[in-house]
């Protein structure tokens, strides 16, 4: 088991018009198995073509992802992916979307019963089994989307914003979710997020990206998932040391976003 | 309409709320009656403040519609028998029913008038069906490769925008005037609009869906079994209304041009003989019809695919 390798990663976009875009440009990084990674930088710095990598569903220009030893060939069930929004199959009812992964693989119908149970529980869904996703908050439906990608017991899990479209309150509580199946299950996590505090709060790594090219700008070790589970979320982010870094990594990104929009504005 | 509008206008809220707010508004609301005839305010029109005017906007003022009916068929009680007009152009009200218990019992031009309305059915329903049969998997090959959409997309964009028709006289040249030439004209009708159909149901998937479904471990043919079909059940559906009705007004049409059986040959029979009361019976049967597949389709719509319009 050798985690995530992700090794002079490079992506160009050729646009229509003959131009083209340097999504990408030599990013590596290392993730230990059952590391939690989060990933934060202004719009365009490439942090979404960079998970879609990962997952496979595209190849880069240059460099490699490896995933344990073996190389990043196409999406598979072995990189479970949870998306913002809108990717639960609404024909589908609750258990039969988180069921959708072991019964494309063809398990045995008791297995994936139990396992669709266990997860309801785990994801705080019991009772909500034979509904149909669109009769759920948004809140519900990224549980749903949780259990449905930890159904497959991927060895990789890759989050693209999942809580961006909550309100407040129900993303709070939702990363305390995250968090807790983080730390039941084990699983490695690259997590793609807008909010300096929900990646400060969930990451034990922070991978702050800068854009044109997308790179990686800075990393930071954080100490606060290992107590997130401990302490209360909200006394953690209100820390002096949770503030200090979110102040340091806003003013970081505030600083990109200016130097675009004044290029923007020069050229 | 306006019932379907307010169904799908209902903001959606928790269960548990929603159960909360009818139980404390129900029990002294309006009569059900009331509400149904669109006179009173329901739970859902009460709450809305901004409304055009007033509640009439959103009722569904089913009494006017009422109404309305008793004054036209008090009109065609008055026209015929003040005798403002005379009953070649229009029957009266006894001469029709009086007609009708006559078609019944005895039929018309040699079938009953059962087997007259079964026929034009018929026609409607195993064109539609054909074009569905070959339409859907056109147009799901159209949605899935540029090949196949290279092909087929001049001939379906050439053909779509041909009202069916303007077609007829080829038909007949070609098949003369039997069943074959009737049911290729619906086929040819629906199958247009099914691959059009098709093709925007496949090409309306959300990638992330197919993402999604990918990173679970599907396979090619697991994604569109699994994703992609459903995902586009609700453009075809909504394709297979619109066949039906466009073949009910062709079908009607086509026999009026050439055929021995039908509602639509049955009114252009009953005209050359002058019983303008059969043409009557004729007209309202093709729109009861008509009417009864809509809310046919309606129905089996909201009963297989539920989520239509939720995703």
């Amino acid at each position: 088991m050798d985690g995530l390798r992700i090794e002079n990663l490079s992506m160009v976009f050729s646009l229509p018009n003959g131009g083209r875009i340097q999504a990408l440009k030599d990013v590596s990084l290392h993730l230990a198995p059952g590391e939690l990674m989060s990933v934060l930088g202004p719009s365009g710095c490439g942090k979404t073509t960079l998970l879609n990598i990962v997952a496979g569903f595209l190849a880069p220009t240059a460099g490699r992802v490896q995933l344990n030893g073996h190389e990043v060939k196409g999406p598979d069930a072995e990189r479970g992916m949870v998306f913002q929004q809108g990717a639960l199959f609404e024909w589908l009812s609750v258990e039969r979307n988180v069921a959708f992964g072991p019964k494309m693989a063809g398990k045995p119908a008791a297995e994936i019963r139990q396992t669709v149970e266990h997860l309801l529980e785990v994801t705080g869904l019991q009772g909500f089994g034979d509904k149909p996703v669109y009769q759920l908050s948004g809140g519900m439906q990224q549980r749903v989307a949780l259990a449905r990608c930890l159904a497959n017991d991927p060895d990789l899990i890759l989050m693209d914003e999942p809580l961006g479209a909550l309100d407040a309150l129900t993303r709070e509580k939702m990363q305390g979710l995250v968090l807790r199946l983080w730390k039941e299950t084990g699983k490695t996590i690259v997590l793609i997020t807008h909010s300096v505090e929900e990646a400060l709060f969930l990451g034990e790594r922070l991978v702050v990206m800068a854009p044109r090219p997308g790179r990686v700008h800075k990393t930071y070790e954080l100490p606060f998932a290992d107590r997130g589970l401990e302490e209360s979320p909200r006394s953690i982010k209100a820390s002096q040391e949770f503030i200090a870094v979110r102040e340091e990594v806003l003013s970081m990104i505030w600083e990109m976003e200016e130097e675009i929009m004044g290029r923007a504005g020069a050229g | 309409m306006t019932d379907q509008a307010q169904s799908e206008g209902r903001p959606e809220t928790d269960d548990g709320e929603m159960a909360a707010r009818l139980s404390e508004q129900g029990s002294a609301g309006p009569s059900g009656l009331a509400v149904w005839l669109g006179i009173a305010d329901n739970t859902f029109t009460r709450q809305k403040t901004v409304k055009f005017g007033d509640a009439s906007a959103v009722n569904s003022g089913r009494l006017y519609s009422i109404l309305t009916v008793i004054a036209l068929f008090t009109l065609w009680w008055l026209a015929t028998n003040l005798g403002w007009v005379k009953p070649i152009f229009w029957p009266s009200l006894g001469m029709v029913g009086e007609r009708l218990g006559k078609l019944i019992s005895d039929g018309f031009r040699n079938f009953t008038l059962w087997e007259h309305v079964w026929i034009s059915v018929y026609r409607v329903l195993t064109g539609v069906l054909l074009g569905a049969l070959v339409g859907i998997p056109l147009g799901f090959a159209m949605g899935l490769s540029s090949l196949a959409r290279g092909v087929f997309d001049p001939i379906v964009e050439f053909m779509r925008p041909i009202p069916p028709l303007a077609l007829i006289p080829l038909i007949i040249l070609w098949f003369g005037i039997d069943e074959t030439a009737k049911i290729s004209l619906l086929f040819l009708a629906s199958l247009f609009i099914m691959t059009i159909a098709a093709r925007a149901g496949v090409s309306s998937v959300r990638i992330s869906k197919v993402h999604a479904a990918y990173s679970l471990g599907a396979s090619k043919l697991q994604v569109l079994r699994h994703v992609i079909l459903p995902n586009a059940l609700p453009e075809i559906f909504t394709g297979l209304r619109t066949a039906m009705g466009v073949c009910w007004g062709t079908v009607v049409a086509a026999e009026l041009v050439a055929a021995d059986r039908g509602v639509g040959s049955m009114i252009m029979i009953a005209k050359n003989f002058l019983q303008t009361d059969t043409v009557v019976i004729g007209i309202i049967i093709i729109g009861l019809i008509g009417y009864s597949i809509e809310l046919l389709m309606r129905l089996l719509e909201s009963w297989l695919i539920p989520w239509k319009g939720k995703a």
